[in-house]
């Protein structure tokens, strides 16, 4: 007898190579992550007025949320909100440039910055609102200049940008290892984020790999993944209340 | 006939039916080829240089400066911010496009269907399909944040084979934006043909050679008229389904989105709707302008037509709310939470007079005046309401673009939305559409003047006994 409804064909194979899991329980909600990834990314100095009215660039935030009425008011665990890296992602069908596209080799979404027309679509159809938009080119002060990571791009004005995984970092560790002939193994590098978090509530690794600290732990079965009931196949896995 | 209803006061005479129709009240063409002319190339007079002095020195500013700055400095000038992306640039895109249907509406359809009452402002509702797409052009591209590289997005062949994707409903919406233009452009140009050839032969010095130059060594024989005639057929037929494919398309870019609010199946539709409710409202502005401001204009343009153009009104007016209702129906009863939000975001948040007055302006307003022959037979009257369904379907866009993106599925980033630059980058484009139709009414015959006269050939009034009854002759 044959199935009359074919049956719903994920790629799960390709789905999350690269693969973050993050303890809300364990996160403290200090913010390194957020300032170590604008160090290793050269994010820019937004300032205070545009920050404030929803310019901020920062490729992980750290989202806060409350249960309740004032004053019997509860705070929900912080939660560090990054581009998911999605198996499927809703911002790339609908750039028209194909500046965002995605990277069957390493299951990320790569954004193209030089070949970005700044439409915003990615952004608009983003349901985790993790892209930021150069908005200006903005002033960035001492010495912020002096730091620049010579590995990742200086994004100028008009342009969309986004939460790689630290793909210079991935890069490099897959250069080493080819040379000396192996696998990247793991834990040999981690993201400028899961490297900063004092509390080591997020951890990163391959997921295609059973043994890595990752997989493990995003088998643990009580992790959720972000709005996964939109079929995005999300990359980040998140433990709270465990 | 589109419409001899009597009034109980006035008999059937022959005078009421010429006062009242255009059709059957000829002139000889040579007078109204001439009045046209005059309309045409009278020497301008105080008027008309304010009008062009204000609306380039708004344009100068609005456009050229405003826009050039936002190049130079970044689009940070402008509102837009997370979560809302778009703001007034797709509002106004949308806003312009819906405009420019009318145009081809009221030309396209009514010419295949023959509603006689359609020829003597087809031009004027045309050349708002091309002015209009002018400016939903500019609005387009003037969000984009690096629009110096906007070449990127037209197939165009290039070394490294890359191409626009075609996956994104922004590619499709520019190739049907593009062929829309062109088409447009075209259909109105061939009914231009004749009028071209008519001022050649009236004109002399530099308009001379431009209308030679237009009017493609029309003579006006039989074979010249046949061939006219067939293209101007197939361009009718052919440019109505184009017409519903752009504004569906315009709507995709936000139906085919993964957002709350914007997922919406019936979006096609409610898009074309909307989009002839605010052009048909402001083809009667233009009718009604043209008619106060220009010579001889009242002869062409008269009662009935804003009569009839007000029933449309009208009837686009129905037709929009029951597609409102059905869109605001389905996505209620979906009972998705984010949803929910959004719609009670609509209705009562900061923002939540918007939602009435386009529910006041698109529909109670029409729906008050509209049913009132007398009324509607009033220029005044009837552009006005026009002026109000244009402001209503401006909100409406706005509702669907910057208040939408206020709330989406991740709370942290909900965020209000004030603009910047888009203010005199809109009121740009607002002059610049305006001046383009101030310009255009001393270079061209805002009436069709053969039309019209081939409308009058047709139409007779023949007498039975002591009634009088008109007659209309198969032209083709």
């Amino acid at each position: 007898m044959t199935n009359a409804i074919p049956e719903v064909k994920l790629a799960e194979e390709h789905v999350g190579k690269w693969g973050m899991v993050i303890n809300q329980d364990i996160c403290t909600g200090c913010q390194a992550c957020v300032a170590a990834c604008a160090m290793e990314n050269n994010i820019t100095f937004v300032g205070e007025e545009d920050s404030g009215y929803g310019r901020s660039m920062h490729w992980i935030r750290i989202e806060r949320f409350w249960e309740g009425e004032y004053p019997e008011v509860k705070m929900t665990p912080n939660q560090p909100m990054l581009c998911q890296q999605c198996g499927s992602a809703p911002c790339e069908p609908v750039c028209p440039a194909f500046a965002t596209v995605h990277s069957t080799a390493e299951s990320l979404n790569l954004q193209v910055y030089n070949r970005c027309v700044g439409t915003r679509y990615c952004a608009n159809n983003c349901p985790y609102q993790v892209r930021s938009f150069n908005w200006r080119d903005y002033e960035r002060p001492e010495p912020l200049p002096n730091q620049f990571n010579p590995d990742v791009t200086v994004r100028r004005r008009g342009v969309m940008e986004k939460c790689t995984f630290c793909i210079q970092r991935i890069h490099k560790a897959q250069d080493e290892a080819k040379s000396e002939g192996r696998e990247v193994m793991d834990g040999e590098f981690t993201t400028a984020c899961a490297q900063a978090c004092p509390a080591t509530a997020i951890t990163f690794g391959r997921t295609d790999d059973p043994q890595s600290l990752v997989s493990q732990l995003a088998h643990k079965g009580h992790g959720v993944k972000h709005l996964e009931e939109l079929g995005t196949l999300p990359s980040v896995t998140y433990f709270k209340g465990g | 006939m589109a419409d001899h209803k009597h009034d109980a006061g006035h008999a059937h005479t022959e005078e009421h039916f010429r006062e009242k129709h255009l059709m059957l009240d000829p002139l000889p063409r040579g007078q109204m080829n001439d009045m046209v002319m005059e309309s045409m190339t009278g020497k301008p007079g105080w008027k008309f240089w304010t009008a062009v002095i204000i609306l380039s020195g708004i344009v100068a500013y609005g456009l050229v400066y405003s826009w050039a700055k936002m190049i130079a400095e970044g689009v940070g000038i402008a509102g837009v911010n997370r979560p809302s992306y778009w703001g007034i640039f797709l509002v106004n895109t949308v806003f312009w496009i819906g405009i420019s249907h009318a145009g081809t509406f009221i030309s396209a359809i009514l010419r295949v269907f023959k509603a006689e009452f359609r020829r003597p402002f087809t031009r004027a509702a045309e050349l708002m399909t091309t002015f209009g797409l002018v400016q939903a052009g500019f609005s387009v591209f003037m969000h984009m944040g690096r629009v110096w590289l906007s070449y990127w997005l037209f197939p165009y062949p290039n070394q490294r084979m890359l191409w626009p994707n075609l996956h994104s409903p922004l590619t499709w919406d520019l190739l049907a934006i593009t062929t829309y233009l062109l088409s447009s452009t075209m259909y109105l140009f061939l009914p231009l043909i004749p009028d071209m050839a008519m001022a050649r032969d009236r004109s002399t010095g530099w308009r001379k050679n431009l209308y030679k130059a237009l009017a493609l060594g029309f003579r006006g024989t039989e074979g010249e008229w046949t061939h006219l005639r067939h293209a101007m057929n197939i361009f009718a037929f052919a440019i109505i389904p184009v017409m519903f494919s752009v504004h569906t398309i315009v709507s995709w870019d936000f139906a085919a989105a993964t957002r709350p609010g914007w997922n919406s199946t019936i979006f096609g539709p409610y898009f074309v709707v909307g989009a002839l409710h605010s052009g048909m409202g402001a083809a009667v502005i233009v009718l009604a302008v043209i008619r106060s401001n220009m010579k001889h204009m009242d002869y062409f343009i008269r009662a009935e037509h804003f009569d009839a153009i007000g029933k449309l009104m009208l009837i686009i007016s129905m037709t929009w709310a029951y597609f409102f209702f059905n869109d605001y129906m389905v996505q209620w009863y979906g009972g998705d939470k984010w949803t929910h939000q959004l719609l009670h975001f609509h209705e009562a948040g900061p923002l939540g007079w918007m939602w009435f007055a386009m529910l006041f302006c698109n529909v109670v307003v029409p729906w008050a005046i509209l049913w009132n022959t007398k009324w509607r037979s009033t220029p005044w009257l009837v552009s006005t309401v026009g002026i109000i369904i244009n402001v209503g379907m401006w909100f409406e866009r706005y509702i669907i673009v910057p208040i939408s993106l206020t709330i989406n599925r991740a709370p942290f980033t909900w965020r209000m939305y004030t603009p910047g630059v888009e203010i005199p980058l809109g009121i740009g484009t607002l002059a610049l559409f305006i001046l383009l139709y101030v310009l255009a009414s001393k270079l061209i015959p805002l009436i069709p003047v053969w039309e019209v006269q081939e409308g009058q050939m047709a139409h007779e009034l023949k007498k039975f006994g002591r009634e009088t009854v008109v007659s209309v002759s198969e032209l083709e």
